[in-house]
């Protein structure tokens, strides 16, 4: 039950073992265990400080875990370094977007495929155009004259570039406004629907966990909860664990 | 006129050097946010590189095999031996401190300057060495254009120069690894998440402005003969000038401020007095930090909050 009752697929394609992280003497994860499906969306919830983002982190290998494993697809990466696992499909949208500011629109998306060089990215490109218009139009524009939403919109199709099997989703929301986040909602769940697996980490439960799958709550760096979607919302649990009270 | 033209091509001259070397300055603080304050010896090794393989050939007034021959091996071996130099001084000293504060790689980089400095006093010793230019590479060749002698040499250091800093410029705007390097220069975390190997990236940065300033080396050999350890120090003084008045980590920047200090130096020596040169070159730095303090072609960045 601690996994709550993954979805259908049964590949596992990340799995968290006991995952314990510590930066410097302050430790920020302790024994976490998560699982994402083949092709699955599953959203890891919990307020500021709760070590969502560090999660992530340890996942792509921006941050080595003290002990515990990370495997993907049955592959012990744990030691691997972060380029080691974006050529083995991880890619990532990083929290406020991280567009390269100074680079074209093309360019910041050419980055993305950056491990597939020599490929035809024909293909890629055509799903990201098709997905956000928005950017093909902009291509020679800089990264740093977009809006905040045509940024959200960049680093997506940056991260989509590398055509990755496991999409991190780091607070894609955040600074967003309202109509912003609905359609942002809707274009992971259209990714979701071409079988990439999303592990996506937000604020906005009821939002995230109306696409998602399954959910984790996290609470000062532990897994507090780990549910189907539809039972977390319909727990009082998770307003309890979410809003720590 | 003709006194003012030939100011012109000494200013160029001399300005393509200074802006080789600050080509690597720039380039370096793009990708660390560090003043490379060994670059400048970087370049003196170059020198002293090329110095060798002129002897290795038979020495200036002896030559064994071309003169053409002979400076493409000068040329080479410098860019070689300067960029293994750069990457293995990155690799050994600035590395280990790249999470540090900022001031340890600032103070270990000046360390750098003074073991390269004293390495050299002491392998070959104080004296000045002579190219002896003239000996192979007769002053008269060249081209004589309204009065004015352009010799060989000097048409052969610009050229160069403007070739190898338009290879640059594509390599930076054209290149895999130019997008790497713009993208580890504005955000390495970013640049690390798409999968660019940063230190792999950072040694070919390396690599390349530390081959710029041993080509540069080579250069000011050929121009003004003399090579001697510490001529390395006001070299690359006056190549950070360049590169902070271009605007510091800017390309194109680099260039021009290279070649206007080039410019100002050889103006200063021609019309007024060569005491007065540095006063002149340093004078235009702090005239263009009052004025412009991101540089002439630097853009104002905004701080992230």
């Amino acid at each position: 039950m601690r996994n709550g009752d993954r979805a259908a697929s049964d590949a596992i394609l990340l799995r968290l073992e006991e995952i314990t992280t510590h930066y410097g003497p302050i430790r920020i994860l302790e024994q976490v265990s998560i699982e994402v499906g083949e092709g699955e969306l599953v959203c890891l919830l919990g307020g500021n400080a709760s070590g969502k983002s560090t999660t992530l982190k340890t996942i792509l290998g921006l941050v080595r875990p003290t002990s515990g494993r990370v495997l993907l697809r049955g592959e012990d990466v744990t030691n691997r370094q972060v380029s080691y696992r974006v050529g083995r499909g991880m890619a990532i949208v990083p929290e406020n977007r991280r567009v390269f500011a100074p680079l074209t629109v093309l360019e910041n998306l050419e980055l993305g495929a950056y491990l597939r060089h020599g490929e035809d990215l024909r293909e890629e490109f055509e799903r990201v155009y098709t997905l956000f218009p928005r950017l093909h139009e902009r291509g020679d524009q800089l990264a740093g004259t977009l809006s905040g939403g045509e940024q959200q919109m960049l680093a997506m199709g940056r991260a989509l570039m590398s055509r990755p099997r496991l999409l991190l989703m780091d607070e894609p929301s955040m600074g967003l406004s309202p109509a912003l986040v609905e359609q942002n909602f809707e274009i992971i769940a259209q990714i979701h629907a071409t079988g990439v697996g999303i592990l996506v980490v937000e604020q906005n439960a009821n939002m995230a966990l109306s696409i998602a799958d399954r959910g984790y709550v996290l609470q000062t760096g532990q897994v507090v909860l780990a549910n189907r979607s539809s039972e977390l919302l319909a727990s009082d649990e998770l307003k309890k664990a979410y809003l720590g009270r | 006129m003709t006194f003012f033209l030939q100011q012109v091509v000494d200013g160029l001259t001399t300005g393509s050097v200074y802006a080789l070397i600050a080509l690597g300055y720039s380039m370096v603080y793009g990708v660390l946010k560090l003043l490379n304050f060994a670059h400048g010896d970087i370049y003196m090794v170059g020198a002293f590189i090329g110095y060798f393989v002129l002897q290795a050939f038979g020495g200036a007034t002896a030559l064994v095999a071309p003169v053409a021959v002979v400076l493409i091996a000068m040329f080479a071996a410098a860019a070689l031996g300067a960029g293994l130099l750069g990457v293995g001084i990155e690799r050994f000293a600035y590395r280990p401190l790249r999470e540090s504060p900022r001031i340890a790689p600032l103070i270990t980089a000046l360390g750098v300057s003074f073991f390269l400095e004293n390495a050299v006093l002491l392998l070959f010793g104080s004296e000045t060495r002579l190219y002896s230019t003239s000996s192979f590479i007769p002053f008269s060749t060249g081209v004589h254009v309204a009065g004015v002698n352009i010799s060989l040499v000097r048409i052969l250091v610009v050229v160069l120069a403007a070739v190898l800093m338009v290879g640059l410029r594509v390599l930076v705007e054209r290149t895999r690894l130019g997008k790497a390097m713009r993208a580890v220069a504005f955000d390495r975390e970013a640049a690390e998440m798409m999968g660019i190997q940063v230190d792999r990236t950072i040694s070919a940065t390396f690599f390349i402005g530390s081959a710029l300033a041993g080509v540069a080396g080579v250069m000011a050999g050929l121009v003004f003969d003399q090579v001697f350890s510490l001529m390395g120090f006001i070299a690359g003084l006056k190549a950070f000038t360049a590169a902070v008045v271009g605007g510091i980590g800017n390309v194109p920047g680099a260039m021009l401020g290279g070649l206007l200090i080039g410019l100002a130096e050889s103006f200063a020596t021609g019309y007024i007095s060569s005491t007065f040169q540095n006063l002149i070159v340093f004078g235009i730095l702090i005239g263009v930090m009052l004025l412009r303090p991101n540089g002439l072609l630097g853009r104002a960045t905004l701080q992230k909050v």
